[in-house]
């Protein structure tokens, strides 16, 4: 035994090569044949056709599926769910700037690791019970609700409610109401890498801009935000490719118009018209794709 | 009838390229030996309960003891997901509703039933007993197991009387408190819901000539999107998981819905003034059939399972847990967990007006073969949700 394995370590010992091929393939075969063999599948699919008769899948080319692709209602979902996306990614980044920047600049010792645990904390529940949870504190009947009426801005609610496009009967819902619990649900991923990237912005640069005669927001403008920047962009790839893939907040909250992450699901399970749900799953892969570039050229990715 | 079945099983064999188990053509078995040991089921969930959830409702423990078959259950949420199990093989039975029946049939994933194997078939509701969606060419190919229907929930503080017509959820009215329909009324969002539309359409305007909700034409089709997209300017949010309802019915105002028993169960059980109806347009409804796989390795035990599954006690405490109806009578009365009135409640004296659940195929008898089939359901209700 110990000779075979001497031997093995003489073979192994000056290729280095070898060695490193042999540790690698593991992962490089479940990348390879089960995480890209399964996306060229889906890709493979989404060129079938259904026979309209019987409504079984025909494995013969066409494009059909993506004519399909762009008719108005698909053209809504995609409109909607890219839209809600990139609304919630604003939203999460206005939300997490402020309060990654305390925990990076203002606090150490407990108090920052209490803001860390209250950030990370709804993360170890379950993400079903908190959108329940906001489905009651938005209904007609619930907490935020109450709220505004016991402040005497009731008017304000409804006038908020009133507007065409995201108002609706209640909070839960309209599609502000999808808004609030998607920012909610996803906030920590936009706060976490902020506030990495904050931390790396060295405190002699700052000095050296209000030496320079800069007002703090100045300083902020033209050195802490463009240090910043790749934070939010790596946040916002967390945030913007979650939301756009999510089919269960928009089925619990708002006014059942359907996302993408839906579609797919409508169309696959209850169907059983795979190549059309292969097509409209490659929407959002191509708008990733698009998205990751820019974020790349943005310089989301150099502190990795 | 039969030959087109083989045909479409042949048909869906080569399309899935799966070795397929070919359809016994020798017919079904003759006796029931002993007991392999275990029974893989593929279910609904809460169709097989073995008390985890409440000690109450067990229908399993005691057939493990008496038959020493191991149950085991594997719960699928869509009949597409049932079809999917099946095809892919390794179980005994499954309990399909009327959409995947005929569909597994037709594939040949499921075996003919002797039906004197199974002692008490005869004591099943006859109204069952060679219901379409499990007899084929008058071979049985499953044992019923429970049956439901769709009604009509309201609220009592607004309707005093209950609505006798789904136009309270279709048509922009005044409620019986004054107040407009719009924004207070639900419907359900899955696309077998033009069904639904369907129905109404058949008595508010028969000049369509609409037969079976599940068999439209193209202009019956377009007629009920066209009532649906009408619906959807009254529903601010349509439901799909019975829990969400629930809540809706209690914190969002909202009075009136296609639901089913079970939501109407809960929340009278918390006081709520709810109540349901069936229209005079009828309902949908849903008919659930145990089936065994063509392939079954533990056809035995399966047997015993299919002979068990229509004990009166376990069919009692069934539909008590599922609001559901009983596939024998028997067992609506005398039943603790369910009481005398469940049956009656559940929708046991409204088999006639129940149009029960079907998936809607090109090939269609009513309107000479030429119905919209349900993919196109789909992607079209789908734009109606979307305010297409």
């Amino acid at each position: 035994m110990s000779a075979l394995a001497r031997s093995l370590s003489t073979t192994l010992y000056g290729r280095r090569g070898l060695a490193l091929a042999l540790l690698l393939a593991p992962p490089l075969l479940w990348l390879g044949i089960v995480y890209c063999g399964s996306l060229l599948a889906l890709l493979a699919n989404s060129f079938y056709g259904l026979d309209e008769f019987s409504g079984v899948i025909k494995r013969e080319f066409t494009l059909k599926n993506f004519v399909e692709l762009a008719a108005p209602a698909n053209r809504d979902v995609i409109a909607r769910t890219v839209g809600m996306a990139a609304a919630v990614t604003v939203g999460c980044a206005l939300v997490a700037f402020p309060i990654a920047y305390l925990m990076a600049r203002y606090t150490r010792g407990w108090v920052r690791a209490a803001l860390y645990l209250g950030v990370m904390l709804p993360l170890w529940s379950s993400y079903l019970v908190r959108v329940y949870a906001w489905k009651l504190l938005l209904a007609r009947e619930g907490v935020v609700n109450w709220m505004f009426a016991e402040a005497g801005l009731s008017w304000l609610l409804q006038g908020i409610l009133a507007v065409p496009g995201i108002g609706g009967p209640s909070l839960s819902i309209s599609s502000l109401g999808t808004f609030i619990v998607f920012v909610y649900i996803w906030l920590p991923f936009m706060i976490l890498p902020i506030q990495a990237a904050l931390e790396r912005v060295p405190q002699s640069l700052i000095e050296a801009s209000a030496d320079l005669g800069a007002h703090d927001a100045a300083t902020f403008r033209k050195v802490i935000l463009p240090l910043a920047l790749p934070g939010v962009i790596a946040g916002s790839i967390f945030t913007f490719s979650l939301t756009l893939g999510d089919y269960i907040i928009p089925g619990i909250i708002g006014d059942s118009s359907l996302y993408l992450g839906q579609v797919v699901y409508l169309q696959q399970g209850t169907a059983g018209n795979v190549p059309l749900a292969a097509a409209f799953t490659l929407v959002p892969i191509t708008v990733m794709a698009v998205y990751l570039a820019v974020a790349k050229r943005m310089g989301a990715f150099d502190a990795l | 009838m039969k030959n087109s079945h083989r045909t479409l099983g042949g048909a869906l064999a080569l399309a899935a390229a799966f070795a397929v188990t070919a359809a016994y053509a020798a017919g079904p078995r003759q006796s029931v030996g002993k007991g392999e040991g275990r029974v893989d089921i593929v279910a609904w969930p809460g169709y097989i309960e073995r008390g985890a959830t409440d000690k109450n409702f067990d229908w399993v423990t005691g057939f493990e003891k008496s038959t020493g078959c191991k149950v085991q259950v594997k719960t699928a949420n869509t009949s597409d997901e049932m079809v999917a199990l099946m095809n892919e093989g390794g179980f005994d039975l499954v309990t399909a509703s009327g959409d995947a029946s005929l569909r597994l049939v037709a594939g040949g994933r499921v075996q003919e039933i002797n039906t004197k194997l199974v002692p008490s078939y005869g004591k099943v509701d006859k109204r069952l007993q060679n219901a379409p969606w499990h007899t084929v060419g008058g071979k049985h190919y499953g044992v019923p197991y429970q049956w439901g229907y769709n009604v009509l929930m309201y609220n009592t503080n607004v309707f005093k009387q209950a609505p006798d017509s789904w136009a309270v959820v279709f048509e922009e009215m005044n409620l019986p408190d004054g107040k407009p329909n719009k924004g207070r009324v639900q419907a359900f969002d899955g696309p077998i819901y033009i069904a639904d539309a369907a129905l109404y359409l058949m008595t508010k305007n028969p000049a369509l000539g609409i037969k079976d909700p599940y068999e439209l034409n193209e202009d019956q089709y377009k007629a009920a999107l066209a009532l649906l997209r009408q619906q959807r300017k009254l529903v601010a949010r349509y439901w799909h998981d019975a829990f969400v309802q629930i809540d809706d019915f209690t914190n969002e105002g909202f009075v009136a819905s296609s639901a089913w028993q079970f939501q109407a169960n809960i929340l009278k059980s918390k006081n709520r003034p709810v109540a349901t109806v069936v229209p005079k347009e009828g309902v949908t409804g849903w008919a659930d059939t145990t089936m065994m796989h063509a392939g079954a390795k533990h056809p035995n035990c399966a047997y015993k399972w299919l002979e068990h599954s229509i004990n009166p006690k376990l069919q009692g405490d069934l539909a008590a847990w599922f609001g559901a109806v009983p596939v024998r009578l028997e067992a609506c009365k005398g039943n603790k967990l369910l009481g005398d009135d469940g049956c009656a409640r559940h929708g046991l004296n409204s088999f006639d007006k129940i149009h029960f659940w079907r998936t809607p195929v090109a090939n269609c008898k009513t309107q000479g073969g030429k119905c919209v089939p349900y993919y196109r359901w789909v992607s079209d209700y789908i734009a109606v949700l979307g305010g297409r």
